[in-house]
């Protein structure tokens, strides 16, 4: 019998249909990842099967945990099961702890809401259950508050509270998303003893597929609230029937086609011995201040078309770095020069105009009341002699049509596209001006796979195109591997290592990088597999 | 923790000296001298001068600083030039009527505002929670002295449960003085209370929206447990703030109800000596209620600390 069997589940939030027949199950023992991208309903599902739906939620259908159906229950009854039956964990592990209490008390809380006993009896299990996730009393104390402890080492305590009463079913929504790869590593290996431990369920949600297709033992794919296709995860990777868990997986493994690169053409970047303090807040009034070294010595050369991926964990420095090369923060030592001037904050504006950058976010760095026109338009700040008129129109609409829009939407506002579509927006921005270097900011970490993948193939087009070089900063090795030709690996404020990216990929010399590429959730072949199935007459 | 406070109690003493040079140099350059106002029109120039060197105005302003500051910290305040009485004992009659009054009327508006802001929060969207926002939009924009005028009429004219004005004096007993202060107090606190349950209901809001908000209903804690134990504590930061402003504007800003109920306070001295030029009774009284504002400052901060351990690791 399974442990937990969502039937025929639908939802709908006012006139909008979220979920639409949605039906799985998992064992116990049984780790099942629901996946798919953004919208898709996955995060809904996870919360209706904890029955913490928004209050204007509807819903119809069967969420049955052994022989109790969640849905026909009293609040009270789901309170006393909640955190007892089912434990949750989730994504954010920097906002999921209150920030006010301690460690201890938050996990001991699960424990006192559903058990009688004494607070001294409490402590202690909580305590056990801390040292079991990896947080030892003697480091990591019941005193403890949030904020004194990593993103990873949140999520441990977002664990221990989720699994302290030992509840038959897991719920797990993006639970690594937010953390760096050696970290998710770790997470991820911790769910899974876990399950084994206690013989949980774990129902995981996550639109990562390289880490579906290590984890689970079974794969649910939802795309707009319905399940498209669900399997045993060996045999649905081998023999993946929807066209959209194809174009998924396809997406997710998106090799772009990059164009060969120039070899010995001078460099129009060169960073030489960079150094980047911050200063500390005061520990003492008269004491002399405090530094910390956010980047300490770098140097590398970026030449005339190139693509230089750089790579690291957060805190590295690697955004540190950017804001130095963009002439936006000082350095303490050393210097950077761009096309034969030197790079500061009171560089002249005409210097910036040959580096123009694209962030992460495409919902925020967007003035939301300017029209796109104007958004465009704004490196011309840079120029002496802006185009006007016609001839501004024209490079408008030319833009606009060389990142895939329409030359009509210059006079729409930002809120009106998607995010695939406002990261075309920002790229836009940043080639308008027709420059020979841009930087990628985790320009494409915020995207779903198959908005990635298109995003990545406009980049190596536009590369294409207009021979621009680029450096490409991201935390995502597959995307890295994907998109340049050298790489920078950076670790506490250090390049470590650096090289031909394929080289680097491959024989990685640095034990650093050897640790990152290892622990970087990879897809598996999908043609080995196929072929291992033996399934004939598979059609694209 | 204990650093913290020392750096909060630094940053009070600080405060305090800027504050009292600025009191004394300003009300300096104040055009007006005491000594003829106080002799009037026809005064003769010897006479003024006589009066000035007997009020200690003749020495440099610099000597007059210290001596000022100095005596204060002794608790001598200086004379009043108008009523040749002690500075301290007239502020001594009087801060034990405003002194009380403000923790009244705080008391009582943060007891109405409390429930009543926890409430609207918990029924966000419901007639419940428009009904409060309601009552708060009103306690908002009627003025107070228009409640008190209103309390007057009610409660002392028509049903004769309080009287209309004048404080009964600590010496007549707690009771007696208590009650020559509830009206005062709660038409202070009215507007008050309706400042701050809007506060309290938005800061919960915030808060209700939260992350660890879920998580905790993620344990199993019904939504009143979760409001209770990880909602009030986290919301408790701004409505602090206000309750800190409130209580400075409570101490200084009751001229109105002072004069309304005829009560002895610190508003209405201000008021008189200002008009009669008595600058040291001007500045000794803005200088204490500086003191004391700033030392509200100073608990609030401490209040802070306590409660969002990231301000103590801080230092």
């Amino acid at each position: 019998m399974s442990l937990l069997s969502v039937q025929n589940l639908s939802l709908s939030i006012g006139p909008v249909p979220i979920l639409k027949n949605v039906t799985f199950s998992i064992a116990p023992g049984e780790i099942v990842a629901v996946t798919g991208e953004s919208g898709s309903g996955k995060s809904m599902t996870a919360l209706a099967a904890m029955q913490l739906l928004p209050d204007s939620a509807c819903t119809s259908g069967h969420i049955m945990l052994r022989d109790e159906d969640l849905t026909a229950q009293s609040e009270k009854s789901l309170c006393a099961m909640r955190g007892n039956c089912i434990g949750m964990v989730f994504q954010e592990p920097m906002t999921a702890l209150n920030p006010l209490h301690t460690i201890g008390q938050q996990v001991a809380e699960t424990i006192h809401m559903h058990a009688v006993m004494p607070k001294a009896e409490a402590e202690a299990e909580a305590a056990a259950m801390l040292t079991r996730v990896g947080l030892p009393q003697d480091r990591f104390p019941l005193s403890r508050y949030p904020h004194e402890l990593s993103g990873g080492q949140r999520q441990r305590v977002v664990i221990a509270m989720a699994i302290a009463r030992r509840p038959r079913l897991l719920i797990a929504d993006e639970p690594t998303t937010a953390l760096d790869v050696t970290t998710q590593a770790k997470i991820l290996d911790l769910l899974k003893d876990l399950v084994e431990e206690y013989d949980m369920g774990l129902l995981m949600i996550t639109h990562d597929l390289a880490v579906v297709a290590d984890m689970a033992d079974r794969i649910v794919v939802m795309r707009k609230g319905e399940v498209v296709e669900q399997g045993d995860t060996k045999h649905l990777l081998a023999n993946m029937q929807h066209p959209y868990t194809k174009a998924l997986f396809e997406a997710s493994g998106h090799q772009v086609d990059l164009p060969s690169a120039n070899d010995s053409t001078p460099a129009i970047l060169s960073v030489q011995n960079a150094v980047r303090d911050y200063a500390l807040p005061r520990t003492q009034l008269f004491a002399p201040r405090a530094y910390h070294r956010a980047v300490k010595g770098v140097s590398f050369d970026l030449h005339h078309g190139e693509r230089v991926g750089l790579v690291g964990e957060s805190g590295c420095g690697k955004s540190t770095l950017t804001r130095a090369i963009l002439g936006l923060e000082p350095l303490q030592d050393g210097k950077i020069t761009a096309f034969n001037a030197p790079v500061g904050p009171d560089m002249p504006a005409a210097s910036r105009i040959k580096t123009q950058v694209v962030f992460q976010d495409p919902y925020s760095s967007f003035n939301p009341r300017h029209r796109v026109a104007r958004i465009l338009t704004e490196p011309f700040h840079l120029v002496d002699t802006p185009p006007a008129g016609d001839a501004l129109n024209q490079v408008i609409s030319d833009v606009l049509t060389d990142v895939g829009l329409q030359p009509s939407d210059a006079q729409k506002y930002i809120h009106e596209f998607s995010g695939g579509q406002r990261q075309r927006i920002a790229i836009a921005r940043a080639v308008i001006t027709k420059p020979e270097l841009i930087i990628f900011d985790e320009a494409v970490s915020a995207l779903d796979v198959s908005i990635r993948a298109q995003i990545l193939d406009l980049i190596a087009e536009l590369s294409r195109r207009h021979n621009l070089a680029y450096l490409f900063i991201s935390h995502d090795l597959s995307v890295v591997r994907s998109v340049t030709d050298r790489v920078l690996v950076m670790q506490n404020g250090e390049i470590v290592e650096q090289g031909e990216t394929e080289t680097v990929f491959n024989t990685p010399q640095h034990p650093y990088t050897q640790t990152l590429i290892n622990a970087a959730p990879v897809l598996p072949d999908m043609a080995a597999l196929t072929s291992q199935t033996e399934t004939p007459n598979d059609s694209a | 923790m204990l650093r913290y406070t020392l750096k909060r109690a630094l940053s009070l003493g600080l405060s305090l000296a800027v504050a009292s040079l600025v009191i004394f140099f300003v009300i300096e350059v104040v055009p007006g001298d005491p000594a003829s106002f106080m002799l009037g029109l026809n005064a003769q120039p010897d006479t003024i001068a006589a009066l000035r060197s007997e009020l200690g105005l003749d020495v440099s302003k610099l000597e007059r600083y210290l001596a000022w500051v100095g005596g204060m910290l002794q608790g001598d305040f200086g004379t009043s030039y108008t009523y040749r009485t002690p500075v301290t004992e007239m502020i001594g009659d009087r801060i034990w009527v405003s002194l009380p009054l403000a923790l009244y009327a705080l008391t009582l508006s943060t007891l109405i505002a409390f429930p009543a802001g926890i409430y609207a929060a918990s029924r966000r969207g419901k007639p419940g929670d428009m009904a409060v926002m309601g009552a708060t939009q009103l306690g908002v924009a009627v003025p107070n002295f228009w409640f008190a005028m209103m309390l007057v009429l009610i409660f002392a004219i028509n049903l004769r449960w309080f009287s209309a004005g004048g404080f009964a004096g600590w010496d007549k007993g707690v009771a007696a003085a208590m009650k020559s202060l509830t009206l005062p107090a709660i038409s202070l606190a009215l507007p008050q209370s309706a400042i701050l349950a809007r506060v309290m209901r938005s800061a919960l809001l915030d808060v209700l929206g939260e992350d660890f908000m879920r998580t905790a209903r993620a344990k199993g804690l019904t939504r009143r447990q979760a409001l209770m134990r990880h909602g009030l504590r986290n919301a408790m930061i701004p409505v602090l703030t206000i309750i800190g402003m409130q209580f400075s504007f409570l101490l200084a800003g009751a001229i109105i109800i002072e004069q309304v109920f005829f009560l002895p306070g610190l508003g209405r001295l201000i008021f008189q000596s200002i008009s009669a030029r008595d600058l040291i009774v001007v500045e000794s009284v803005v200088m204490l209620l500086v003191f004391l504002v700033i030392l509200v400052t100073f608990l609030v901060d401490l209040a802070y600390a306590a409660i969002d351990p990231r301000l103590r690791s801080r230092t």
